[in-house]
């Protein structure tokens, strides 16, 4: 087995080959590394796979986690993914 | 829309003592609960609890969880406190303005002081088949078994032998499945050593200096590869060891739970002592911004013992604050920060202790 059978974002299928390779290609922000792959959007919002992509950052740049570019960009309402009818449903309530 | 006067979200242990002691104080407030029940992680624990008798010693977690259940509700009568289940917080913009779901809608709300206790989520791990069905967190396995009757695999490679591990081990144990193992990547073990001779004396091996290398099966988990790793936790070729599991669980530690408080760009420190990214709180648990307090496992990992006593804390502050109580207040404050204090003078609160010097020099 490889870098390749590692799942490091679970809800977008990001593997560990493909996250060296993005490091590799000069990508070493979390923000940088979330737009062009879309790890942190799925479903969980990042809470599985940001410490995993954090602690791989670390690895390749030497840098201390606190010191990774990561903020202001990357938490963003809402916290967990909602649907329509909930907001539609609210309309509805202040419109009653 | 609606306001509130203190607004509670998370009804694990830390989010029931804020809300009882900020109602007895005289505050109202209103707690949102994610679940359908009230307890949080307290439901499954059906273990009996160390520490003070203050603090519930030698009662199990889910007792704890009736008896505190039973005081909100007697709030909840006399119409002193709104308790709001499977309502989940969303969003949280400025001016206190907050959005949750509740009843299939999306609802606002302002608050004059919130008190955050989400909690924490279980930590994942980098290795070849970390996706293969039958991985599961630790926490995980134990909610599937305590709370809903379902044991996920027959055989198990326990990961991390902190309290989590050693407690999940035992009780897999109890319910009749096999453990092979538990390996811990640090030299020692790292939870309660009552908890680590329980399991030990039933015969489970625990593997210090190992850890997991990958887990190998066509569909599923068929089996566990583990390996000695050297003092900078780099695994050591050819003491690999194949372990015939059917389920692997992870119990190697717990991220806070901060999501919604990093939308409202509350400051936040990275001390891994304290489980990572933790909002910055003074010792009132009061957070970068004035009207947000923290408490329990969001504020730095520990237990549901110094969750509780953090949230009875950070209720009285927020009633003291809305101008609710007297003097006296000050001296219950002071006790619970002197009991605070106590819980984690042992030697196994060593790292709370660093974490918390951290803390203080932001």
């Amino acid at each position: 087995m490889s870098d390749d059978d590692v799942i490091i974002c679970r809800c977008e299928d990001l593997t560990l080959k493909e996250l060296r390779e993005l490091l590799k290609r000069g990508y070493t922000s979390f923000d940088e590394i979330k737009r062009l792959s879309r790890a942190g959007m799925g479903p969980c919002q990042g809470k599985t796979c940001k410490q995993l992509i954090l602690n791989e950052i670390k690895n390749y740049t030497h840098l201390e986690i606190d010191k990774i570019p990561i903020r202001p960009t990357v938490v963003r309402p809402p916290a967990r993914p909602i649907i329509f009818k909930e907001i539609l449903e609210s309309e509805n309530e202040r419109n009653r | 829309m609606e306001q509130v006067e203190v607004l509670v979200i998370g009804g694990g242990p830390a989010g029931m003592m804020a809300s009882l002691s900020a109602v007895k104080t005289g505050a109202r407030v209103t707690l949102l609960e994610r679940e359908a029940r009230l307890g949080g992680q307290l439901i499954k624990q059906t273990h009996k609890f160390f520490g003070s008798y203050k603090e519930y010693a030698g009662v199990r977690g889910i007792e704890i969880v009736d008896k505190l259940t039973f005081l909100l509700k007697e709030q909840e009568e006399k119409g002193k406190i709104r308790i709001l289940t499977e309502a989940e917080l969303v969003l949280f913009y400025q001016e206190q303005t907050l959005g949750y779901t509740y009843k299939g809608s999306l609802r606002t709300l302002k608050a004059q002081k919130i008190i955050f206790t989400t909690g924490a989520s279980e930590r994942m791990l980098p290795f070849p088949g970390n996706d293969l069905p039958g991985v599961y967190a630790a926490g995980a396995i134990q909610t599937l078994m305590n709370v809903n009757g379902v044991l996920p695999g027959e055989k198990y490679l326990m990961v991390g032998a902190g309290n989590i591990g050693l407690i999940v081990s035992y009780q897999l144990l109890q319910a009749g499945a096999s453990v092979l193992g538990v390996v811990e990547a640090m030299p020692r073990i790292g939870g309660y050593l009552v908890h680590a001779s329980k399991i030990r004396r039933m015969g489970v091996p625990i593997y210090t200096s190992h850890t997991i290398l990958e887990a190998r099966g066509k569909d599923k988990v068929e089996e566990a590869v583990i390996t000695v790793v050297d003092n900078k936790y780099k695994p050591i070729t050819g003491t690999e060891k194949i372990l015939k599991v059917d389920a692997i669980s992870l119990a190697v530690g717990l991220n806070p739970l901060g999501e919604l408080l990093e939308q409202r760009g509350i400051k936040f420190c990275f001390i891994p002592e304290l489980g990572g990214f933790v909002p910055w709180h003074d010792e009132n648990l009061k957070t970068s911004h004035p009207d947000v307090y923290v408490a329990g496992d969001l504020a730095g990992i520990e237990e549901a013992t110094t969750a509780m006593l953090q949230g009875e804390l950070a209720g009285l502050v927020v009633a003291k604050e809305l101008r609710y109580g007297n003097l006296e207040e000050q001296d219950k404050i002071n006790l619970i920060t002197q009991r605070l204090k106590e819980f984690r003078a042992g030697p196994k609160s060593e790292k709370t202790r660093e974490g918390q010097i951290k803390l203080k020099n932001g």
